[in-house]
């Protein structure tokens, strides 16, 4: 292939954070009017791999050869005078400002008389390209929008052009946040863009992403780039098993459950006027399904504040915990070690006398590392030495090792691999087997196959009830958008 | 998300009135027990000390709007009246270098904060011991005097309208087109809403700082002027309850203390309702000496507690 | 060696460090005389600042923001109230710190209902209290000239072999308290609720009652030094508690804990207050004028913030 063609490539990069080899010689390269999907574990190196691309991280060997010629101070600037854009997987905007004076922070060229409304401009037009429909005023306050609109915002931002081209764009999973229809404007729209000569690396977790929509597919493993072919190589075992994961990924139905209402009733939420109220009993696994941010994490909020302060239309009948589907804002501890990340979940039962005993501390922590298989050297290191995976594993071994028997999960997978996730799967069996409620948000239609009934939300209610014989992936887009019109 | 999206538009557009709701509430309260006080004259009596209360709120609301406090602001304030009251008086040049000076040296105190990654609060505590320090050794004993231009400036008697309120407006409307109109003035405003973000877009936050608290010196040192151009004389202490003062400006004008969240007119605004219920309302109202005090505090309690109440984003439940 | 090097990753053994080099350069300056009195006078003086640095510094650990203002009115107004309730009589002792930690805690209630019922910052909620707590003070202590029990005088003064008894029970306190923090549920709370306050309502921690009860404990805590103060000091004053506005929020920070919060440090709190008092001391010593002294004070404290650095991002 010609020099000219070729607009990224990395050679031997290395990038070592402590002991960690985030990145152990990475060869890497994007051809102009390309896809690249790029898998591969959480802590395999993608995204340190995007933050040398970025400029945001810059390597410790190896060389970055941009266009052509070997690009030496490196820096967040320069690559985008370069053309090179990306969009983190953590949202990059500044919530205080509009979306027009966001676009501003994006370009440097965006000032004098009027820059407002140029910025407003270009990222209305670039929204309505991308996004048909999507109600977002280029007026409007970031904070003000949902989370699903903010990553439309960051996507759109990316791609608008003012004084520099853009010749390649990272997305790094673009799509965790969207529902499946707006996720598939954007993957159409990449495409398109591919057509017209822009290059893409695209990274997901959502492995059917990658194999619909990239032309050529890297994975990644323990910081470096084990296998690459085109997309039409590879198929989802092949993904999966060059990722080194288990085999597998479908969810296997557990075996039949009791028929409903006979075990003991743990949670009864009524719903408003005539719509159809939710119920879950002692050992079932409840999925609450939909298209994203249509009340399924508020109907979790709920139930979790009613179990420690009465609230009129929900019954709580057991001690309830909640697994936090955005680690950073909702779940994690940064200041604190894995150890006592899982146990403050459980204080009162790692007392002796009035005093938290270190020994019990230590013992419970152990317990569970080797229970979820948390992969750390010492449970006593800082949470943030983890993976996001093992970091989310932490998580859940909080919610597990508490005296809750009902526990909330509010979408945590996001962002995690398939060998974390079939492991929480299979633990999720086990504990609901042992007695455990599971209530289940989940953006993932697989995963709501191993539940026991699911619920379908619309604007904040309940607009289908399928038991598991009943559940299928048509009757959920069916139900999710009868009600959205 | 099909969800209303009027709701946030209406309770933003509720708190930033807000301000202007409690300054008219204290207006109309001083009108109702003191109606003579509603005049050209009246108004340049109550709001004697408004233009330096504002020129103040201004200047910690550039601290603010980096997520940082300004503690030592009042101490400065006091410290540039005493310059202005002797070096700008005796050696305008000398003074005027000084001045200059201050300004600098609030930038280098924000290079200082951004480049060690130290806690404003903490650092500006210190500062105020060296800006009163500093203020003593210059003025040991009360005194001094502007210098002539400023005082006849701070006096003047435009017609209709009196002087603190224009220069009230002016502020307001200078202060609000730098920081929310011009493109930098955004990216300002940015790095208190996500720093990363701003750096990861290629801008120096060092600069940002730097900028933010230069402008917070600026207005100060002109804070610090005004405020020898009414008094006429200065002391070391003069500036000390500025810190506070402009703190509760700010928050009464509808900015927070993260994420870059602030209002110049707001800002302008809540120094002036501050300036009005500080003296000339409890002095209507015969409030005896010993509660004055306790009734400022009392003011800011009903204000800020009826801006939370409006403001309210919904419990964390 | 390693130990040596584990001592010096310490945040708080800076604090100590600084006190040592400040006593040098003032027991140099007067050729050695009066070292040791001087070590102890500045004991039994750091007890004040560490007194009520430990409640801030509980508070602090809440997270950005919490801060309590009012510390020094609530001394001012728990001094008049001990020694109005102890009116000089020895048997009344107990009676009268009783009053005064209940003035605390009164006053710490108020703040955290100020700020959570009302929904003010804590910066303003606890100022504004304390232009109130002020008020109340002057109107209520107005002429109010009632000496402390001698009893308790001497207590507070009280000292075996050079050193002051209050300092030593002081030190236990804070051992207490540092433990408290670490292995009681409480603490734990205080930690998490510091670094993450989402986070830890929905790992069931119970937020509101945590840090109504650390409002409450620097309130008591407050009220507590007003009354030790008025004892030290023969008398309680309005003005009594002025200078711990600014050195309580100063011992915590310059003792290693983190005002972003989850991260407090007890021996710190001791280090910083001793620096304070010795600084004060050697700049005393040297004769120098109040300016220079206000001056010096200030850059060495900023000095001191810069070489510590304040915390690297993780990664």
């Amino acid at each position: 292939m010609p020099a000219a063609d070729i607009i990224v490539r990395l050679d031997g990069v290395e990038k070592h954070f402590g002991a960690v080899r985030a990145l152990d010689g990475v060869d890497f390269q994007v051809e102009s009017g390309a896809c690249v999907g790029l898998v591969g574990h959480n802590g395999a190196g993608k995204s340190t791999l995007m933050h040398v691309l970025a400029g945001t991280s810059a390597p410790d060997r190896g060389s970055i050869v941009i266009s052509g010629k070997e690009r030496r101070d490196y820096a967040p600037r320069r690559a985008k005078q370069l053309g090179i854009r990306c969009v983190f997987q953590e949202l990059s905007l500044c919530a205080n400002l509009t979306v027009a004076e966001n676009v501003r922070v994006f370009h440097p060229a965006l000032t004098g008389m009027g820059w407002r409304r140029k910025a407003a401009t270009l990222i209305s037009e670039k929204l309505d390209a991308i996004f048909p429909g999507h109600g977002i005023a280029a007026s409007a306050l970031v904070q003000d929008l949902a989370i699903g609109q903010r990553q439309m915002v960051e996507v759109a931002r990316a791609l608008t052009v003012t004084s520099e081209p853009v010749r390649l764009v990272i997305l790094d999973e673009p799509t965790s946040s969207l529902d499946s229809h707006t996720a598939g404007q954007l993957l159409t729209f990449m495409r398109h863009e591919v057509a017209n000569g822009t290059s893409f690396i695209l990274i997901s977790h959502l492995l059917g992403e990658i194999l619909g929509y990239s032309d050529r597919i890297v994975v990644m493993r323990d910081g470096k780039t084990i296998a690459a072919g085109p997309a039409d190589a590879f198929d989802r075992e092949k993904l999966v098993a060059a990722m080194g994961g288990a085999q597998g990924g479908r969810g296997t139905t557990p075996a039949g459950a009791a028929a409903r209402g006979q075990k003991p009733l743990r949670v009864r939420v009524h719903g408003e006027a005539d719509a159809p109220e939710l119920v879950a009993h002692e050992g079932e696994v409840i999925g609450l399904a939909g298209l994203a941010g249509h009340g399924q994490t508020a109907m979790l909020r709920a139930i979790f504040g009613a179990a420690t302060r009465r609230r009129a239309g929900i019954e709580v009948a057991a001690p309830v915990a909640l697994v936090a589907g955005d680690r950073q804002s909702d779940g994690i501890f940064p200041q604190w070690s894995i150890a006592r990340n899982i146990n403050v979940g459980s204080l009162k039962m790692l007392r002796r006398g009035a005093l938290i005993s270190p020994g019990r501390e230590q013992a419970l922590a152990e317990y569970w590392r080797g229970k979820i298989a948390i992969r750390t050297p010492d449970m006593n290191d800082n949470i943030l030495s983890l993976s996001g995976g093992n970091q989310q594993k932490a998580l859940f071994a909080r919610a597990l090792a508490s005296d809750a028997r009902i526990i909330l999960m509010d979408d945590p997978m996001r962002g995690v691999d398939i060998a974390t996730r079939l492991e929480v799967y299979d633990l999720i069996r086990q504990e609901a087997k042992s007695g455990r409620t599971f209530l289940w948000y989940t953006t993932e239609t697989d995963e709501l196959l191993h539940c026991d009934h699911v619920y379908v939300f619309c604007n904040g209610v309940i607009v289908a009830n399928l038991p598991r014989g009943e559940f299928s992936e048509e009757k959920l887009i069916q139900s999710s958008f009868q009600g959205a019109r | 998300m099909v969800l209303p999206q009027a709701l946030p538009h209406i309770r933003r557009l509720m708190r930033a009135l807000l301000p202007a709701f409690s300054l008219v509430l204290v207006l109309g309260a001083i009108a109702y027990l003191n109606p003579r006080a509603i005049s050209y004259f009246g108004f340049n009596l109550m709001l004697n000390l408004a233009v330096p209360i504002a020129l103040a709120t201004v200047a910690q609301m550039f601290v603010i709007a980096g997520n940082d406090l300004d503690l030592s602001i009042g101490p400065f304030i006091g410290f540039a009246g005493c310059v202005t009251a002797t070096w700008l008086h005796d050696s305008p040049l000398m003074g005027a270098i000084i001045l200059a000076g201050c300004v600098a040296a609030y930038a280098a105190l924000g290079a200082l904060i951004q480049l060690r990654s130290l806690p404003s609060i903490v650092v500006t505590l210190g500062m105020s011991f060296v800006w009163q320090g500093l203020a003593i050794l210059v003025l040991p004993k009360p005194g001094g005097a502007p210098p002539d231009w400023l005082a006849s400036l701070m006096s003047l008697q435009p017609p209709l309208v009196p002087f603190p309120v224009l220069a009230a407006v002016g502020l307001a409307l200078i202060a609000w087109f730098g920081l929310m109109r011009t493109s930098y003035g955004a990216i300002l405003r940015g790095s208190g809403g996500n720093a990363s973000a701003i750096a990861r877009a290629g801008w120096s936050l060092l600069k940002i700082k730097m900028a933010l608290f230069a402008l917070a010196g600026l207005f100060g040192v002109l804070s610090g002027m005004a405020l020898i151009g009414i008094t006429t004389s200065a002391d070391a202490n003069i500036g000390n309850g500025y810190t506070l003062l402009s703190i509760a400006g700010v928050i009464l004008g509808g900015g927070e203390f993260m994420g870059g969240i602030v209002s110049p007119v707001g800002a302008v605004i809540g120094a002036l309702t501050l300036a009005l219920a500080a003296s000339p309302l409890l002095t209507f109202l015969q409030i005896p000496p010993d509660w004055q005090v306790g009734a400022n505090g009392a003011i800011l309690i009903i204000v800020l507690a009826a801006r939370a109440q409006i403001g309210r984003k919904g419990a964390l439940t | 060696m390693t130990a040596l090097k584990t001592l010096f990753a310490r945040p708080w053994i800076w604090s100590f460090v600084g006190a040592a080099l400040v006593w040098l350069a003032a027991i140099l300056f007067t050729r050695f005389n009066g070292a040791g009195g001087m070590l102890s006078a500045a004991l039994a003086l750091a007890v004040f600042t560490v007194i009520v640095g430990v409640g801030q510094m509980f508070v602090i650990t809440l997270g950005p923001g919490n801060i309590d203002l009012s510390l020094p009115a609530n001394i001012g107004l728990a001094s008049a109230v001990s020694m109005t309730v102890m009116n000089g009589s020895d048997s009344r002792i107990a009676l009268g710190l009783v009053a005064a930690l209940a003035c605390g805690f009164a006053i710490g209630a108020a703040n955290y209902l100020l700020i959570r019922a009302l929904r003010i910052p804590p910066i303003i909620a606890t100022l504004s209290s304390s232009f109130i707590i002020q008020s109340v003070d002057i109107a209520y202590g107005r002429g109010l000239q009632i000496k402390p029990p001698p009893g308790f005088a001497g207590f507070t003064e009280m000292q075996i072999a050079g050193i002051p008894v209050l300092a030593a029970l002081t030190v236990l306190f804070t051992i207490g308290a540092a433990i408290a923090l670490q292995r009681t549920i409480t603490g734990r709370s205080v930690l998490a609720i510091g670094q993450n306050m989402r986070a830890a309502y929905f790992a069931g921690i119970k937020v509101e009652r945590t840090c109504a009860a650390t409002y409450a404990l620097c309130g008591m805590l407050g009220g507590l030094d007003g009354a030790l103060l008025a004892g030290y000091f023969r008398g309680a004053n309005v003005d009594l508690g002025n200078e711990y506005l600014l050195s309580s929020i100063a011992v915590v920070v310059i003792g290693g804990t983190s005002v972003a919060g989850g991260k407090a440090n007890l021996p710190g709190v001791w280090g910083a207050a001793l620096f304070l008092v010795l600084l004060l001391t050697m700049l005393n010593t040297f004769g120098v004028s109040a300016g220079v002294r206000l001056l010096a004070t200030g850059l060495i404290i900023v000095a001191v913030i810069a070489a510590a650095g304040g915390e690297r991002a993780l990664r």
